[in-house]
């Protein structure tokens, strides 16, 4: 392939990057304090919100934790994967079976899951990432339907089509009592869910984040500099595999139910409009973009009486033409230096 | 076992009507057509709408794959006309809308024609069978293998052989360099589009007596086709047509043999081939 | 003993079809020297700097740096042995800052480039890496703009500091002032030669003004083939190079673009 692509600029001023330190510094507290606050206020919802709603948000914050990871891999890395949910329904198919062969200890199962996430990353990539662009959507797309088929089929270890049931409710440590209240299955999924948002965003901003930003903009280049692309690329296909197991432990912990449309292309195809509605490498973005995306699928679709897919077919076609970079394309434009061409 | 091996080909050569058009559009214009899938089914409900269950004649057959073959051209020559605009921003943003347009394809099908499933029977004069190795086998599937095998060589000639041909050929391998030549290939890509939706809507007709149409089929078979386009390679139709019947068999011979691990063999082979020649078995010009 | 050449190729050959874009051509660059390849448009002189970085590999012949052979290995390898290329036609990072572009150079020098938890923001010494090579290509005012609202003349220079940034021992330099003003062209000179002795420098460059002023040994690719190799005295009287232009003498075509020839 010739073609260079357009590079997306980051929804995020890149130039914080390397950062003027007095600037920098303000940005980082500003981010901590902006970040406080809006956990705060996720966790404060059980008080005030009937146990439905706090199911349906801790669903919301999983699928969410899946999103930030492929926005790392397509926003930051410009790795596009159409296969994301593999290693999601992966991690929850792990974190049930553990569930219910193991243990209910959640911290294991989602150990066990991390691990499921980023082992079938790892195999996988070794072949993928060698490709690009059009090719990997593909690619990706069909290995990720030999996972959902074969979770459809094997039936001795996944339930078959019927999915995996009767996993049983959470402890949060050995000998524990089971966590069968909402609020506290949401806090858990909370809390997970943050610590994998920040870790995602830890690592967006490091020095392997920018080196990543190069393999999105010129992977060519990146080489001629020394480096192993595919090293790079390998690196932050499994990591972003290991953070979406994580989000499957957080699906199976919420829905004590694996299916294996929980694998299927239409979860993978649902996080990529997540992540393009929320704005490419913006990883708050991904977060507002899944629960819009979700929120149209599980709360309007029903009402719709069976139209869902016409909706979520009409959300995907104005995305692409209205909002080519996302929520976080639409804040004001930053100033440009003076006589700047674009 | 030879039974299976002769369904292997009816759906290899079905395999084949979506391979090639994904195959094509893909190397000509960088675009991965996610709404390929539908318009195969739109192809089996167009005939369920002519032939219904009650097994037309040959006339209606004919008819339905006329109806199919204009239609589809229409489908493709407007795919490629809303996705002209986004050309410049990427391949996510054209798969995305492809994909849009793949759901809201599927959605207007399933209110049209319901959610169950809906048989064809094959034209009462194709819905005998003939003895093959001790067994009977249905004529109308041997029908689809020769009609099948005759477009793959159609297809050939024309990507092989012709000035057009040799034109898409180069547009896979340099797109680029043939717009700089003065080549109009916007044309060519509507041209490439509008053929290989025909195509993939002919093989939805073809193929309705035996996969009948239910939705769910479009994904199934957009992503066999994928498969396909994986092992042959970008471009090639001797590759999309190699890699489809191989895959044929692999499906055909895996549900017989090994029920359970059958996706197995399909994905096995991709794997095997992605191994050894990442860009695939036939590939035509560049590797991606 | 002369220590090995920093680079030496020997009947390096590159064909594409039955064209020979690079034909035979036996080359050394001697440590410290300030080398420039010249020679018309169409000559090869890019598809030889492709040979050298790696990006293609050679149909036969042989590549060596400081005495090793390299001919088989990648352009990311020579880079990390200390070659550094800069590209004719602009190659930059072009989302990010001018900071990260050089800064990507700068921290795979380092290492920090593969650290997952090692914050953009806090690499001291890729800091300043980036200061220095800013200031030295006179970019430090412009470190926050976006590359893609540099001019032309500021991606040439941006190219030269993200090279300067990986501390190269070879630096390749693809007509590094093509569309550069006379005053930006001089300024790069100056740059040229205030790099330190250790880095060994060959060029590209059709603007005969900064070729003599830094050249300390002019080759000529003709063709595909190496014309004339010594210092610009020789060059000039060298009779391959005078008769392959119709005994004219007009040698200062040679260096002219092939189509005002």
């Amino acid at each position: 392939m010739t073609a260079v692509t357009t590079p997306v600029p980051d929804a995020q001023p890149t130039s914080a990057l390397t950062g003027r330190p007095s600037g920098l510094t303000s940005r980082v507290r500003r981010d901590l304090v902006v970040g406080a606050v809006v956990v705060l206020v996720l966790a404060a919802v059980p008080f005030s919100a009937p146990p439905e709603i706090v199911n349906a948000l801790s669903r919301i914050l999983a699928l969410a934790l899946l999103a930030v990871s492929l926005d790392l891999l397509v926003g930051v890395a410009g790795l596009p994967s159409l296969g994301h949910a593999a290693p999601f329904g992966i991690g929850a198919y792990a974190a049930g079976i553990t569930a219910k062969e193991l243990t209910t200890v959640a911290p294991v199962q989602l150990l066990v899951a991390v691990l499921a996430g980023a082992g079938m990353s790892a195999a996988v990539g070794w072949l993928v990432v060698r490709s690009r662009g059009t090719y990997l959507l593909m690619l990706t797309l069909a290995v990720a339907e030999l996972f959902h088929v074969l979770a459809g089929r094997w039936q001795d270890v996944t339930g078959g089509t019927n999915g995996l049931v009767g996993i049983p409710a959470i402890t949060l440590w050995p000998g524990g009592d089971p966590v069968r209240l909402a609020g506290y299955r949401y806090w858990y999924v909370l809390a997970v869910a943050v610590v994998g948002f920040a870790l995602v965003v830890v690592v967006s901003r490091s020095a392997f984040g920018r080196s990543l930003r190069g393999i999105r903009d010129n992977e060519v280049r990146m080489s001629s500099l020394g480096y192993s692309a595919f090293r790079l690329k390998y690196t932050v296909f499994v990591l972003a595999g290991a953070v979406a197991g994580a989000a499957g432990s957080l699906w199976a912990a919420q829905a004590r139910f694996v299916s294996p449309t929980d694998l299927g292309f239409e979860v993978s195809a649902l996080a990529l409009l997540a992540v393009v509605i929320g704005g490419r490498g913006s990883l708050w973005g991904a977060v507002l973009g899944t629960a819009l995306v979700f929120y149209v699928r599980d709360e309007i679709g029903p009402l719709l009486g069976g139209r869902g897919q016409l909706l979520l077919g009409l959300v995907f076609i104005a995305a692409v033409f209205l909002l080519p970079r996302g929520f976080a394309g639409l804040r004001l434009p930053r100033r440009r230096p003076a006589g700047a061409s674009s | 076992m030879l039974i299976t091996v002769i369904d292997g080909v009816a759906l290899g050569v079905l395999l084949f009507t979506i391979a090639l058009g994904l195959s094509l559009v893909f190397g000509v214009m960088d675009v991965l057509n996610l709404a390929h899938g539908v318009l195969f089914l739109g192809g089996t409900y167009v005939a369920v709408a002519v032939l219904g269950d009650g097994g037309g004649s040959i006339a209606t057959l004919v008819l339905a794959a006329l109806v199919a073959l204009v239609a589809g051209a229409l489908a493709g020559a407007g795919l490629s006309l809303v996705t002209r605009p986004i050309s410049a921003r990427g391949h996510l943003d054209q798969a995305l809308l492809t994909l849009g347009i793949a759901f809201v394809g599927a959605d207007l099908l399933s209110q049209a024609f319901g959610n169950e499933v809906r048989s064809v029977s094959p034209p009462a004069a194709l819905a005998s069978s003939v003895g093959i190795a001790g067994g009977s086998y249905p004529v109308y599937r041997l029908l689809v293998i020769v009609v099948g095998l005759l477009l793959a060589v159609a297809a050939w000639y024309v990507v092989e052989r012709t000035r057009v041909g040799a034109l898409v050929q180069a547009t896979v391998a340099d797109a680029p360099m043939v717009r700089a030549l003065g080549v109009n290939t916007t044309r060519l890509v509507t041209g490439v589009f509008a053929a290989g939706a025909a195509l993939a809507a002919f093989g939805g007709v073809l193929g309705a007596p035996i996969i009948s149409a239910s939705p769910g089929v479009d994904t199934r078979v957009l992503i066999l086709g994928l498969v396909v386009v994986v092992i042959g390679g970008l471009g090639s139709v001797s590759g999309a047509l190699v890699g489809a019947l191989l895959i044929g068999q692999a499906e055909t011979l895996g549900v017989s043999l090994l029920p359970t691990y059958a996706s197995f063999l399909t994905f096995g082979t991709m794997a095997l081939v992605l191994l050894l020649r990442p860009a695939g078995l036939l590939a035509s010009g560049r590797t991606a | 003993m002369q220590p090995p050449p920093v680079l030496a190729c020997t009947g390096v050959t590159r064909r594409f079809g039955r064209l020979a874009a690079v034909d035979d051509v036996t080359l050394s660059v001697q440590a410290g020297a300030r080398h420039a390849l010249i020679g018309p448009n169409g000559a090869g002189k890019s598809t030889f700097f492709n040979l050298l970085s790696g990006t293609l590999r050679p149909t036969s012949g042989r590549i060596e740096m400081r005495g090793e052979d390299v001919t088989r290995r990648s352009d990311a390898w020579r880079s990390r042995a200390g070659l550094a290329k800069t590209f004719q036609h602009s190659s930059l990072f072009l989302s990010l800052s001018v900071a990260d572009n050089v800064a990507m150079a700068a921290q795979r020098l380092s290492g920090d480039g593969t650290r997952l938890f090692r914050r953009a923001s806090r690499c001291p010494g890729v800091d300043d890496s980036v200061d220095r090579c800013l200031r030295q290509t006179g970019l430090t005012g412009r470190a926050y703009a976006r590359v893609s609202d540099l001019s032309h003349g500021e991606r040439r220079q941006l190219e030269v500091a993200v090279a300067l940034a990986t501390d190269p021992r070879l630096l390749l330099l693809d007509e590094p002032t093509a569309g550069m003003s006379a005053a930006e062209s001089g300024a790069f000179a100056e740059l040229v030669e205030s790099l330190p002795h250790e880095v060994t420098v060959l060029l590209i460059e059709h603007d005969l003004d900064v070729v003599f002023r830094l050249a300390t040994r002019i080759s000529v690719l003709h063709l595909g083939r190496l014309l004339a190799d010594g210092t610009a005295e020789d060059v000039r009287a060298d009779e391959a190079v005078q008769q392959a232009y119709l005994g004219t003498g007009r040698t200062r075509e040679l260096f002219l673009p092939a189509v005002q020839t």
